[in-house]
Parts: structure tokens; C-alpha cells; sequence
């Protein structure tokens, strides 16, 4: 059978990016969602100020430690915090993207307009990523803005560069609850159940996976402790499982940008630290070069799980 | 007007796993005709009308639709025909105008041609005035009417409208009638899937039956009477006598006589025959009405699938 086709596949993206991004920004769910993290973060910001005033000068990144700081009320940092909430945003944003089409029987009517089933389907994916991206971006702003007002002094170039890196991983971190969401949405016909499922797996990555992977490790790898202390191998192993999970690595790029003076988010061995400077900030290039791996593997995934859900979306039926 | 070919499908066939949804469908649709797509549920209508629009890919067989092939040419088809699908839904938190702005941009239009479009489009489905309101504030009626706007707004060559007139009152159902014959008169080509088949035979140029996955039959509405019912001529007697059924059932070329209570009887012919029948009942009975009753598809449906279901048995 021929299966080559003819015309762009992106047809008609722009007016789908549009129209989504347009529906979630003016949704009642979006600024639901915008309010709760918006005041979260402001308490979090506001309480790192209060503690970074009151012990200045510990640190040449004051303006990092704003996002990267823990209280005794609040057991979270900033980026903690986003690590927690920026699923449920983006879950919120996409579970009901496809299926939605389908109960509100738009779908034909829409895809009986010159335009591929591509088109949707990206579109939708950007249109939550462009609303998500708006929403983080004001918040980033709003941060800064609140650390320029309580510290009373502006964040250097290297502070603005790593904190923009880290802007684009918490997007980057986003992107793939997006796309999960919305491959739910493709999978699941009822909108409760793709909600129901996507915030499983948000529950199983960000409250039961430090839980699961010491058992998973220690199956695979052996004891945690050998005769002359902690094993390598057994180290590595729950690295690379822990490491499955998105949450790890947002929560390691963010550590790496926001913190300087990381310098190995491994397990490191006592003959590699000779000659460092401990506590030494590393340089901007040097963070980016430790956290690379992190933030393809963010992008990855998410490319990944919109691929999945692609080929599901192309072998459905229109008809409901 | 009807001249160029819009439609053609050719052995046109959908097997979903081992059920064979559409069988070997063979037809042809001209521009500005009207053709009516009869059938139970289940005998391929929306299959077939998917696989027209490149929304389902057919297992094997051939359709051009406007001059292209749906499955190569999905977009070039789509941006020339308007589809009305069975069960329409539309954004509900947007205006009337939003939804059709919106599919009018994907179907390409510039915001001068909608807005151009738009207000006559409403206009021609009576929904002139509550363009502005959101579509949660309609009836169900008035979202057929709109999908039709849409249509409308379009201006495609092709109209696929399936089963549109289901959720209407009778009135609104004449007024959408005649909407339709509206959309031949712009010398688009209307396929019309539909269960009401006193409306199809009211529009519709010609029908093609489907029957599990098949065509049965396919013609004009005369057609199929002379092919189903044995004569295409179907005459209403009003005669008081003796043995009137049986001096009907002698005359030559009359195929059934059926007493339709009182003094009333239905002749189905295979031509013309009321002049026969008049001189016949003259000699013995009290003719007192002879008309031509239209052969109708309800009776043609009727009678198909009650022998096609015989024949099954």
C-alpha cells in the first residue's frame, strides 16, 4: 500500500499552539494552579531572605542560595518545592488534552480540517509548554524581583547566568510531565483515569522511589557494605536507578547550577578529591558541563514519551 | 448542473481485525447532485465516509475525492470538502464565532475571508443574531445548524453530512432540508448519510443502500422501487365493486395489488398504467379515485431488508 503522504505535517501548528495556549491562559485551572504555586514559592523566597539577612556574607552567591535555602518551618528549599509542584501543573495542564477531544466530539470536526494528526498532537504539547514556560518564567521574575527587594543588592552576571540555566531545566523538568499527561490522555478515553494515572506515577517518583531503590539495589548489586565499608558497585547501581526518575535529575541539575561548589553529583572517591579546593565554587562552563548529561536525559525523555504517545494517537480510531 | 465527477470510489474496503467493516464499495458522486447514504447501523455508512475524508485508511480499493486520493492527499481533499460528522461537539466555553474561526484557521482561511464568511454563513442558517453567545447557551439543534455554518463557510466542492437531521424538531428539520438544497444549488456535491428516509427521498438525487458493508442498491428512489417493489409505479385505486383486487391483479404489467382498507387498494406497476386500470373497473365497479402515489423508500427499505433478512434465514 503507498504510504507516502503529501503536504506539511505542520499544517496548521501555529493556529493549534494558539488556540491551546490561549484556552490554558485563560482557564480557571491554570490560575488555580498559578495561585498555589505562586504563594508556596513567595513564603519560601520570603523566609530565605529573612534567613539569609540574618546571617550575611556566608556566601559570595547570595542571590542562589535564595531558591537553593531550607527552614525549620519549611522543610523545602524553592527548587524543592518546584520539583514537587511543576508536575502537577503540567499534569494539570495536558491530562485532558486528547481525550478531551474525543468526549467533546471535536475531534473530527477538527481533524476534518486540512491538518495532520501531527499537528495536533504537537501543538497541544507546545501550547502546554508555552502556557508552563509564561507561568515559570513570571515566577522566576517574581523571585528575583522579591530577592532584589528584601537583599537589597543585584544578582552578579554568573548568578543571572546560572540562575537562567536553571529557568531552562525547570522547563526542560516540566516538558516531560507534560508529555506523560498527555500520552495518558491519548491512552485513557476518561479523563479521570489519565488524571488518576499521571498523578500515580507523580506520587511513585517524587514521594516512593527513594523508598524503592535501595531494595531495587541491593537485588541487583548486593549489599550496600562490603568488609572495608560502602561498595562502589552497590553506589552506582542505586545512582543509576535513582536516576530513573525525572524528579533526580531536575533535583541534580538545580543542585549543580545553584550550587557552585558542587563539583560531582557521583559518588566520588577520596584519590580524585587530591589537590581540590574544597568549597571552591566551580566556574558557569564547568556547572553546565556536569549537569549536561541531567538535562538531555530531561529532553530526552520527554521526546521519548511523545514519540510513545504519537504512534498510539496516529493508530486510533477517529470514530469514538 | 451535475457534470464533473467529485467522488469515486473504487472496491473501496475496511476490515477491522476479521470483521469486514466495508466490502468491495463501489460509487460515484457528481457535482451538485445529492446523494443519500441508506443503511442500518453498523452496514459501513461512517466507514466509508472516514476512509472518503482520509480520516481512516481503507485496507485495499481506491477513492479520488475533488480530484485527489485521501490517503496520499489528505490535506488537499480535506481543504475541499466540509464535514458534518454524526455526533458534533463544539469548544464550549468559546462563542459561536470563535469555533468557527478556529477551524476556519486550520482550514486555512485569512482572518478577512472569515470574518467576511462568517456573518453570511450564520446568516444562511438562521443563527444570525446569537453568533456572539457561547456554544454552551445552544440547543442541540442550533450546534447542527452551525456545523452547517461551518460548512458553508468553507465553500468546499464536497459536503459529507452524516446524519444531520436527527436531533431536530420538524420544523427546523424542513429548514435544514432546504439548507441542503442550497449547498446543490452552489454546485457542491452532497453525500447525505441518514435514517430518515423520508427526508432522503425529499433531497435526494439518487441513494445507495448498505447493507453489512456492502451496496446493496444504488439509483434513483424509482429505480429502487422498480428493482425492489417490481414496478417503479406505484397507483392509488379508490374503487367500490366486486372483486376489484383480483380484476387489478389481471391486467397486464400490474406486479401486486395491496388493499390499503375501505375501498382503497395500492397497484405497483411496471409503467404507467392508470389508464389500463380506469377502463378495467369501469365495466364492473364505481371508480370514484385514481392517483399516482410516489413510490416510497420507506416501503423500499422496508421491503429489502425484510428479504434480505429471508434470505439470510
Amino acid at each position: 500500500m503507498q504510504s507516502s503522504r503529501h503536504g506539511s505535517p505542520w499544517t496548521g501548528l501555529g493556529t493549534v499552539v494558539a488556540k491551546e495556549t490561549a484556552d490554558h491562559l485563560s482557564s480557571a485551572r491554570m490560575r488555580i494552579l498559578e495561585a498555589l504555586v505562586l504563594l508556596v514559592a513567595i513564603y519560601a523566597a520570603y523566609m530565605a531572605t529573612s534567613q539569609i539577612r540574618a546571617t550575611i556574607g556566608e556566601s559570595p552567591f547570595l542571590f542562589l542560595r535564595l531558591l537553593t535555602m531550607t527552614q525549620d518551618l519549611l522543610p523545602l528549599s524553592l527548587i524543592g518545592l518546584l520539583g514537587f509542584l511543576i508536575p502537577l501543573v503540567a499534569i494539570a495542564l495536558a491530562f485532558d488534552s486528547i481525550n478531551g477531544e474525543f468526549n467533546r466530539r471535536t475531534m473530527s470536526r477538527v481533524l476534518a480540517q486540512p491538518i495532520y494528526r501531527d499537528a495536533l498532537l504537537l501543538g497541544k504539547f507546545l501550547g502546554g509548554l508555552l502556557s508552563l514556560s509564561i507561568a515559570l518564567l513570571s515566577l522566576w521574575l517574581l523571585v528575583i524581583g522579591l530577592g532584589l527587594l528584601r537583599l537589597g543588592l543585584p544578582p552578579s552576571t554568573e548568578e543571572m547566568v546560572r540562575m537562567l540555566g536553571f529557568l531552562v531545566a525547570t522547563i526542560a523538568y516540566g516538558g516531560v510531565w507534560l508529555a506523560l499527561a498527555l500520552l495518558f490522555s491519548v491512552l485513557f478515553r476518561a479523563p479521570a483515569t489519565a488524571a488518576l494515572a499521571a498523578l500515580g506515577t507523580w506520587l511513585l517518583f517524587s514521594l516512593f522511589w527513594s523508598l524503592i531503590t535501595p531494595i531495587v539495589t541491593s537485588l541487583i548489586a548486593g549489599p550496600p557494605e562490603g568488609v572495608l565499608g560502602p561498595r562502589l558497585e552497590y553506589l552506582n547501581t542505586e545512582q543509576i536507578i535513582d536516576r530513573l526518575a525525572p524528579n533526580t535529575l531536575y533535583a541534580e541539575t538545580a543542585l549543580a547550577l545553584l550550587q557552585p561548589a558542587t563539583r560531582a553529583l557521583g559518588p566520588v572517591l577520596l584519590s580524585q578529591l587530591q589537590g581540590a579546593v574544597l568549597g571552591a565554587p566551580l566556574p558557569v562552563t564547568q556547572s553546565f558541563v556536569l549537569i549536561w548529561p541531567q538535562l538531555t536525559g530531561l529532553v530526552a525523555t520527554t521526546i521519548l514519551i511523545f514519540a510513545i504517545a504519537y504512534v498510539l494517537f496516529q493508530r486510533q480510531e477517529i470514530r469514538a | 448542473m451535475p457534470g464533473d465527477i467529485v467522488i469515486e470510489a473504487r472496491g473501496l474496503t475496511k476490515r477491522y481485525g476479521e470483521k469486514l467493516a466495508v466490502d468491495q464499495v463501489d460509487f460515484e458522486v457528481a457535482a451538485g447532485e445529492i446523494v443519500g447514504i441508506l443503511g442500518p447501523n453498523g452496514s459501513g455508512k461512517t466507514t466509508t465516509i472516514l476512509m472518503l475524508l482520509g480520516l481512516t485508511e481503507p485496507t485495499s480499493g481506491q477513492a479520488t475525492v475533488a480530484g485527489f486520493d485521501p490517503l496520499r492527499d489528505p490535506l488537499e481533499v480535506k481543504r475541499r470538502v466540509g464535514y458534518l460528522p454524526d455526533q458534533i461537539g463544539f469548544y464550549e466555553n468559546m462563542s459561536a464565532r470563535e469555533n468557527l474561526a478556529y477551524t476556519g484557521r486550520l482550514a486555512g482561511l485569512s482572518r478577512r475571508e472569515i470574518d467576511e464568511r462568517f456573518l453570511a454563513a450564520l446568516d444562511r442558517v438562521g443563527l444570525g443574531n446569537v453568533g456572539h453567545q457561547r456554544v454552551t447557551t445552544y440547543s442541540q439543534g442550533m450546534r447542527q445548524r452551525l456545523g452547517l455554518a461551518e460548512i458553508l463557510m468553507k465553500r468546499p466542492s464536497v459536503a459529507v453530512l452524516d446524519e444531520p437531521t436527527t436531533a431536530l424538531d420538524p420544523h427546523s428539520t424542513q429548514e435544514f432540508l432546504d439548507m441542503i438544497r442550497g449547498l446543490k444549488a452552489d454546485g457542491t456535491a452532497v453525500l447525505l448519510s441518514s435514517h430518515h428516509l423520508d427526508q432522503v427521498q425529499s433531497v435526494c438525487d439518487r441513494v445507495a443502500l448498505f447493507n453489512r458493508g456492502r451496496i446493496a442498491l444504488s439509483g434513483t428512489v424509482t429505480e429502487l422501487a422498480a428493482r425492489v417493489l417490481g414496478g417503479g409505479y406505484v397507483i392509488d385505486v379508490e374503487a367500490n365493486g366486486a372483486d376489484v383486487p383480483a380484476r387489478l391483479a389481471a391486467i397486464p404489467g400490474v406486479v401486486r395489488v395491496q388493499p390499503l382498507g375501505g375501498d382503497r387498494y395500492r397497484v405497483d406497476g411496471q409503467r404507467d398504467l392508470r389508464a389500463d386500470l380506469a377502463r378495467q373497473l369501469a365495466q364492473n365497479a364505481e371508480l370514484t379515485g385514481i392517483y399516482f402515489a410516489a413510490p416510497s423508500l420507506n416501503e423500499v427499505y422496508a421491503r429489502y431488508f425484510s428479504e434480505a433478512r429471508d434470505a439470510v434465514e
